[in-house]
């Protein structure tokens, strides 16, 4: 590191005197833009142009494998229509814009015997470019508002409940059971063996099953309301194939709503990789291990699913017969305080 | 001829008062080094003292930079000389997963705040409002010259933080909480933490009374003529700035001193429900979204802040170097006063996935692309400009080039991310890192860039060298384009930001080409920015001497003498008889007409709307 900039420095002093010197011989006195001055840059404007614009058409090829594959949930399909035509109405932009911009600095270099043209303002062509971006991003917006209203709004309360908590730095979930209803939980409940706090005096809480690895799975085509939460700081839960992600924030629930449409098996024959697996990440700094912080998703076809979850225990069944009765006078000397 | 006595009071304590009554003789008093180049209340010391913190400071950023790039694009490699740069941090040539967000942080927070507010702002503002306004000094030089003292010592408590055992604020420059306010959460949120919150309140005690200065300055001390709209674009942004910084910065005070509570003295007004090193905590009943509210109330009219002088600057450069009158003169100054406006009620977009009522969310996205309309506005009548103009291509120039194409760039992936539906799997991706990376990092420093090639002469009555000026400009622009161009292909591949090793997920492997086709772009980039410097530097003392006026341009601050007096200019001030942007008027004599000629003097040229 050192060694570049001090070669650098040694580079940038040469440099220097030889400039210095080639504008003392050309006689030119002054460090002000020279006719070869303009011509050289414009020329390199135009070329950063084109390479530029080239090279960008040439990544968002080349990269294209590498980007997220197709959304796995119902909004996901929809938002990415959506962001495509977003991207192809900004890129018609980008691409008009700046090929105005490096083109005119070319076309428009200077000469000492021209003037430029004296044009300090234009109201109608003015007024054309307010109006016309008002109305593309006016249609940008409704569209936009009613994929948001439609995903956020106006769905069947009967989506399958499942909670997923965030600590440091790791994540949990857990099923609401037959009920479809979670079991009250507060923090101070919190223990080793009861790790999300649940009240146990709650019958809500009596069906409630927990992952015990650090493993999810979702039933593909059901509809899923999921509730976040967190015991210490903000965590994100981000399902990046899904296309969502919530915050998850400590005394808060948050909630969204979603389908899964792929499989896990399926998607591993869409991307051709067998050891393809849906992941959620943490995607809001919480600390050292943020980068750490994520668990596998799995979308089973409804019967598998069904399956898995017979597997896995009931969050009561976790919890030792002593801790079990603590933890309910706990609960009901704190109840009034979780009822603030 | 009106003469107006606007030197500074602070001075007059120093200095016997007669010394400054009469403004029409070039005094010459006797000022000791301490008075003349440490606590100096000239504006123009004062801004070339903020410019060099500035450019320290930022120095200091893109090193850190560059650290965490070598460990994003060689996660496996080891470096030892990390191990003598930072000590238990780089153990055996490795970054500290700790450390990496310190820098993260540091860096951020260094950028936005000590390079692209307190040095863009009090750089130029300073510099150019008493001159191009026709002003002796600042409004009030005391506090002028306090201004300048805070934002040094929060920029000295900001770089001392480095040094502590437990390492500076890591908890990103946005510093929520609750990962902020509980050193158990992260060890960085300790004395790193209380030093970081110390740093901003001095930081923002210099913003307001710089503000306060800069507006007082432009509302009050204007030369005879000098009415609003005649003011050259570059104090209409420095003035809307000034503005935008005095409404919100106190919100960001406020933000902090809960903050500050919250650690110290066990109030809940951001924490609730915690569960941490095994432990409950006693607080309860806050909200760690309340914090959101009044951190993006600043955050978001601050991405402006830093935004308008960099667009206020290229204006003017852009016009004068186009030899061509801005087009649209008013919609300029109309377009800078509704994005201050729309700045202040935006801030939802930062939370679209907080849990916010989506209804809420709704009026967000509407008030977001609301914002976009003026920028757009902005970016045609810069191109407009250039339409049918005779264009000098001095470094200056090509920096100021350079901040419309990356406005463009980046102002246009704001509008999907402004779009909730597509935020929620954009939001804390690379994408947001790469948009506002472009739209306001890179545009807000090719400003500053344009500002110090194009000014320095006034500043140093020296010419930088154009020859290096345009090497730099080549290679910074083809250097941060490979930068945060790419970033979008990460973000779209679903990488999270704030992430040491994208070892979280296989789907990312194959992404490290591209991450060290950035990092290697980054690495010239930074070793590029030693040419400016050595440029400045070396200007200043052996550059050529400057021309009284070398771009040809028309605002007042090219009527000053090139050496320095106290009071800008020997005589009386100047009096200003037109707009600043009468450049190649048709049938004028030159391509150029100061604003200090009066129209009798150019019947030639007159139109029938002069009057
Ligand atoms: C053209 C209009 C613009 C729109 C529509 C827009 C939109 C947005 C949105 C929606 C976000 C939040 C993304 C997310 O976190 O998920 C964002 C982030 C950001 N924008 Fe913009 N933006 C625009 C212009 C600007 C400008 C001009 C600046 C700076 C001068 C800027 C600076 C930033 C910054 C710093 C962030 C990141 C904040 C963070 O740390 O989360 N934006 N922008
Ligand atoms: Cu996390
Ligand atoms: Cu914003």
């Amino acid at each position: 590191m050192m060694i570049t900039i001090l070669l650098g420095t040694l580079v940038v002093i040469r440099l220097m005197s030889v400039s210095q010197m080639a504008s003392v011989l050309s006689g030119e006195d002054e460090d002000v833009a020279q006719k070869r001055d303009n011509s050289m840059n414009s020329i390199g404007m135009v070329l950063f142009m084109v390479i530029g614009l080239a090279l960008m058409v040439y990544m968002t090829i080349k990269y294209q494998p590498f980007m997220l594959p197709v959304a796995a949930s119902v909004h996901g399909v929809e938002t990415d229509f959506l962001l495509n035509i977003n991207f192809a109405v900004i890129g018609i932009v980008f691409f008009i814009t700046q090929i105005m911009l490096f083109w005119f600095v070319y076309k428009y270099q200077h000469d000492k015997n021209r003037r430029a043209l004296f044009y300090p303002d234009n109201h109608k062509l003015e007024l054309i470019w307010t109006v016309v971006p008002t109305i593309v991003l006016s249609a940008l917006i409704v569209t936009g508002l009613r994929e948001w209203n439609k995903m956020t709004q106006g769905h069947p309360d009967d989506g399958m409940v499942v909670q997923v908590y965030g600590y440091q730095f790791n994540w949990m979930a857990r099923y609401s059971g037959p009920d479809n209803k979670l079991g009250r939980s507060y923090y101070k409940l919190i223990s080793d063996t009861n790790p999300l706090g649940i009240d146990y005096s709650d019958p809500a809480s009596k069906d409630d099953i927990m992952t015990k690895s650090n493993e999810m799975h979702l039933p593909k085509g059901v509809p899923i309301q999921f509730v976040f939460n967190s015991r210490d700081v903000i965590h994100s839960a981000y399902f990046p194939h899904f296309r969502t992600q919530m915050n998850c924030v400590p005394g808060m629930d948050t909630r969204f709503y979603m389908e899964a449409t792929i499989t896990t098996k399926e998607m591993k024959g869409i991307t051709k990789n067998e050891k393809f697996d849906y992941v959620l990440l943490c995607n809001k700094i919480c600390g050292v291990a943020h980068y750490n912080m994520k668990m596998t998703v799995v979308v089973d076809e409804p019967s598998e699913f069904s399956n898995w979850l017979k597997g896995e225990k009931k969050v009561i069944d976790a919890a030792p017969t002593a801790e079990l009765e603590q933890n309910i006078s706990t609960a009901s000397t704190v109840s009034h305080e979780v009822a603030l | 001829m009106e003469v107006r006595d606007n030197t500074h009071s602070g001075h007059a304590v120093a200095h016997d008062v007669h010394d400054h009554g009469h403004d029409d003789h070039h005094h010459d008093h006797h000022q000791t080094f301490i008075t003349k180049y440490i606590f100096s209340t000239d504006h123009k010391m004062i801004s070339k003292q903020f410019l060099v913190t500035a450019i320290l400071m930022a120095f200091l950023a893109m090193g850190m930079s560059m650290i965490f790039r070598l460990q994003l694009a060689w996660p496996d490699e080891t470096f030892p000389f990390l191990e003598s740069m930072i000590g238990k941090w780089g153990k055996d040539g490795k970054l500290d997963s700790g450390f990496y967000l310190a820098l993260v942080t540091i860096h951020g927070t260094i950028m936005v705040f000590m390079v692209l507010t307190g040095g863009l702002s009090g750089t130029f503002s300073n510099l150019l409002i008493p001159l191009q306004v026709g002003a002796r000094d600042m409004a009030s030089g005391m506090l002028n010259m306090l201004s300048f003292w805070f934002f040094a010592a929060s920029s000295l408590v900001m770089f001392g933080s480095l040094f502590i055992e437990a390492g500076p604020a890591s908890g990103g420059w946005t510093v929520y909480p609750p990962l902020s306010a509980l050193p158990q959460a992260i060890p960085g949120s300790g004395l790193g933490m209380t030093l970081w919150l110390v740093s901003m309140v001095l930081f923002i005690v210099s913003a307001l009374l710089g503000g306060i200065n800069y507006v007082a300055t432009v509302i009050n001390l204007r030369t005879k003529g000098m009415s609003m709209t005649r003011l050259p674009l570059t104090v209409w942004a420095f003035l809307i700035t000034a503005i935008l910084g005095i409404l919100s910065f106190p919100v960001l005070v406020a933000a902090a001193l809960l903050l500050v509570f919250d650690r110290s003295m066990g109030t809940s007004f951001y924490l609730s429900d915690i569960f941490i090193g095994n432990v409950p905590l006693d607080h309860t009943g806050g909200s760690p979204i309340l914090y959101q509210h009044l951190f993006w109330f600043l955050g978001h009219p601050e991405v402006y802040i830093v935004l308008l002088p960099a667009l206020g600057l290229a204006s003017e450069v852009i016009s004068t170097m186009a030899r061509k009158p801005i087009f649209g003169y008013k919609a300029m100054i109309g377009s800078m006063l509704v994005i201050a406006f729309l700045s202040f009620i935006v801030l939802g977009h930062h939370m679209f996935v907080t849990g916010m009522n989506p209804f809420l969310g709704s009026v967000f996205v509407f008030t977001t692309l609301l914002v976009a309309i003026p920028s757009a506005v902005k970016v045609f009548n810069y191109i407009a400009t250039l339409w049918k103009a005779n264009i000098v291509l001095s470094p200056a120039m090509l920096f100021a080039i350079g901040l419309v194409s990356f406005f463009i760039t980046g102002g246009l992936t704001g509008i999907i991310l402004g779009d909730s539906a597509l935020d929620i799997n954009l939001h804390d991706t690379y994408f947001v890192v790469a948009h506002f990376h472009i739209v306001m990092g890179s545009s807000a420093i090719f400003g500053m860039f344009a500002g110090v090639y194009h000014w320095f002469p006034r500043m140093y009555g020296r010419m930088m060298n154009k020859s290096l000026g345009y090497l730099h400009f080549w290679i910074t622009i083809i250097c941060v384009y490979g930068v945060f161009f790419p970033m979008h292909f990460i973000g779209l591949a679903g990488v999270p930001r704030r992430y040491y090793a994208n070892t979280a997920y296989e789907g990312f492997d194959q992404l490290i080409n591209i991450n060290e086709l950035i990092s290697v772009f980054a690495i010239i980039a930074g070793v590029a920015q030693v040419i400016f410097a050595f440029n400045f530097f070396y200007s200043i003392y052996r550059g050529r001497k400057a021309p009284q006026n070398p771009w040809n341009s028309n605002t007042l601050e090219w009527t000053a003498p090139v050496e320095h007096v106290h009071g800008n200019w020997p005589g009386p001030i100047p009096e200003v008889h037109r707009w600043p942007y009468d450049y190649s008027k048709p049938n004028a004599k030159e391509d150029f007409i100061p604003q200090t000629v009066p129209y009798s003097q150019t019947p030639e040229s007159n139109r029938p709307g002069d009057f």
